[in-house]
């Protein structure tokens, strides 16, 4: 268990120290375009080598590497070209508020999809069975910005029952985070009842359930005691697998609603240019992608004792 | 009636199903689920809107006509607005359709490269395996860290938005998991007796893998391919959304939701149009490959 941690723990910061690596290549390998992206399209040569001279661009490229990850450690991403603030300071407050639509989306999603789930995959082939695995393929199908587009066209521009954008811009209102929150849960809902529905439905067919009813014990009891906890385990990895998900969810309902969190600074960044912002912001995702999987894959180990070695 | 001219050569032909026939076997299958031929059936109808819409009757999709005119307005020549038009007076119907061309053009070949880059490395991956494996595994791994979107934001702001940076933005983002799945196929498939005698015979490692090893995994990349084009089809669209994708002004439904939400309190059907549109066509792919997920399961 221990060592399986350590080498997770081995591959991640690898993985991290790869996307740092290529993310510094890919967008400070050309000293005199940061130096343009910088000091706009209007600068002089001479003013763009001044930049670079002051702020340390003619050292190598691999000490410049060392310095630039030493500083993304101490959380210092450097100044937002766009915004004309610290990275880390509009960062922490777009993650913020992205963090408060993902706890939203996380309480109604968990409780719902996993009724969902369970109710299919206890009698696979049923009409109940049918009738929600049907449902949840057709609002996975839905992408995003088409589910946002259809709701927003119901419920705002047709009953007038809620704001079409979300940007919070009179203070927080609860009422512009319903939609933002519906698109994600429309999609993600069906996806992780559908896994849990799998789960499920092949746990109901193993030899220890048939005993279990065999030996008369009350329906309900063999659900709740016996399978339910076997049939959690794998919709557990996929709920924290959501999150990796839910970055790039985030990027599309943020930009449709005009939400001002982490997809669209990222968003933002990427029209504009300002490449501060977006390699904080892609370190901040992998970051949270990876340390999810690490979790999901530990959790998985400690859930199930049969792949504990 | 069907039944005895389907059945009839069956009888008469004693030879073993021919290569074509039996890979689309699980296609003939497919008809006893209904949810695949129902998936099928969406998927046939915006093909064939794609490939008629040269013929079809339809305006102009780029020439302004009368701006803002509702599902079935009167058209100035006389026609019929069916689905009416949108703030540039282009009639929405002929957008949408050969927009349906567009996006299934474009879907079809970026999963086509994704395939064929995640299908040489995971036959690599998996039939040479030591160092290969190691290299190609961690590179697929680095990438797949990256959460999809964020991977296509980053490399079409690096490259620019065209058609051909889609298609390398796609291929980074789906091959390393289609390696994967390949990977996992041929570690199976490798120790079967057919690739050991084809090893004796002293064929190339190229040749095991193109030839002997590929053609019998196709069955769970059939399924996947499904999946995939679904998610191209999305990741094109959703592109075009947030206006990364496909240059204007031919349509694109992405684009066409984009230009139409702003304006959405008086021509609401401009945006609803094309997505359920796309909402139809991804529908279509992911219940095909549903009823073929079934089906694959059952034998």
């Amino acid at each position: 268990m221990l060592i399986l941690t350590l080498r997770r723990l081995a591959s991640m910061l690898l993985i991290m120290l790869v996307v740092s690596f290529l993310l510094f290549a890919l967008f400070e390998t050309d000293k005199l375009d940061v130096a343009g992206k910088v000091l706009g399209p209007y600068s002089s040569e001479e003013q763009r080598e001044i930049w670079l001279e002051k702020n340390g661009y003619n050292e190598p490229f691999l000490k410049r590497y060392v310095v630039w990850v030493g500083n993304a450690l101490r959380g210092d991403f450097g100044q937002s070209i766009q915004l004309k603030v610290p990275v880390s300071e509009v960062l922490g407050q777009r993650l913020a508020n992205t963090g408060i639509l993902a706890l939203c989306l996380f309480l109604l999603m968990i409780p719902i999809s996993l009724t969902m789930g369970i109710f299919a995959g206890m009698k696979e082939g049923s009409f109940r069975d049918r009738a929600i695995s049907v449902t949840s393929v057709v609002t996975t199908s839905i992408p995003e910005f088409a589910s946002a587009t259809l709701l927003s066209a119901i419920f705002v521009f047709s009953l007038g029952w809620l704001p079409g954008t979300s940007s919070m811009s009179g203070g927080f209102d609860w009422k512009q985070l319903v939609l933002p929150v519906a698109v994600l849960l429309l999609y993600d809902l069906g996806y992780v009842a559908r896994m849990t529905r799998a789960s499920m439905a092949e746990v109901m067919t193993s030899q220890y359930i048939r005993t279990a009813i065999l030996k008369g014990i009350p329906y309900r009891r063999v659900i709740l005691k016996h399978a339910l906890r076997n049939a959690l385990i794998a919709p557990f990895t996929v709920i924290m697998l959501q999150l990796n998900w839910l970055l790039s969810g985030v990027i599309v309902v943020e930009v449709f609603f005009a939400y001002k969190g982490f997809g669209s600074l990222l968003y933002d960044a990427a029209v504009f240019g300002d490449i501060y912002v977006i390699e904080a912001c892609t370190l901040v995702a992998v970051f949270v992608a990876v340390f999810s999987q690490f979790i999901s894959d530990i959790g998985y180990t400690m859930l199930n004792p049969r792949i504990r070695f | 009636m069907s039944e005895t001219t389907t059945t009839a050569p069956a009888s008469t032909t004693p030879r073993p199903p021919s290569r074509i026939s039996r890979t689309f076997h699980i296609l003939g299958l497919l008809r006893e689920s209904p949810v695949g031929m129902f998936g099928a059936a969406l998927i046939l109808f915006w093909v064939a809107m794609a490939i008629l819409a040269p013929l079809l009757p339809l305006y102009d999709p780029l020439e302004p006509l009368a701006p803002f005119q509702p599902m079935g307005a009167a058209a100035p020549d006389g026609g019929t607005f069916w689905l009416g038009t949108d703030h540039k007076g282009r009639d929405i119907l002929s957008r949408v359709i050969w927009g349906s061309q567009r996006v299934l053009i474009w879907a079809t070949l970026s999963t086509v490269v994704a395939y064929l880059v995640g299908m040489l490395m995971g036959s690599m991956a998996g039939y040479l395996g030591g160092w290969w494996d190691e290299i190609i595994s961690f590179l697929s791994n680095v990438l797949l860290s990256f959460p999809v979107m964020i991977l296509f934001v980053i490399i079409i702001t690096l490259l620019g938005a065209s058609g051909l940076n889609i298609v390398i933005a796609v291929t980074f983002a789906s091959a390393p998991g289609i390696m994967r799945i390949v990977r996992g196929l041929i570690l199976d498939l490798r120790t079967r007796d057919y690739v050991f005698a084809a090893q004796t015979r002293g064929e190339s490692a190229w040749y095991i893998m193109l030839v002997e090893l590929l053609p019998n995994a196709r069955g769970p990349l059939i399924v996947d391919a499904c999946l995939r084009l679904g998610y191209t089809v999305v990741a094109i669209a959703t592109l075009g959304f947030l206006g990364l994708g496909l240059p204007p002004p031919e349509p694109d439904w992405g684009l066409m939701i984009k230009e139409a939400v702003p304006l959405g309190s008086f021509a609401g059907h401009a945006m609803v149009v094309p997505a359920v549109a796309l909402s139809s066509l991804i529908l279509g792919f992911n219940m095909l490959a549903d009823g073929l997920r079934e089906i694959s399961l059952r034998d």
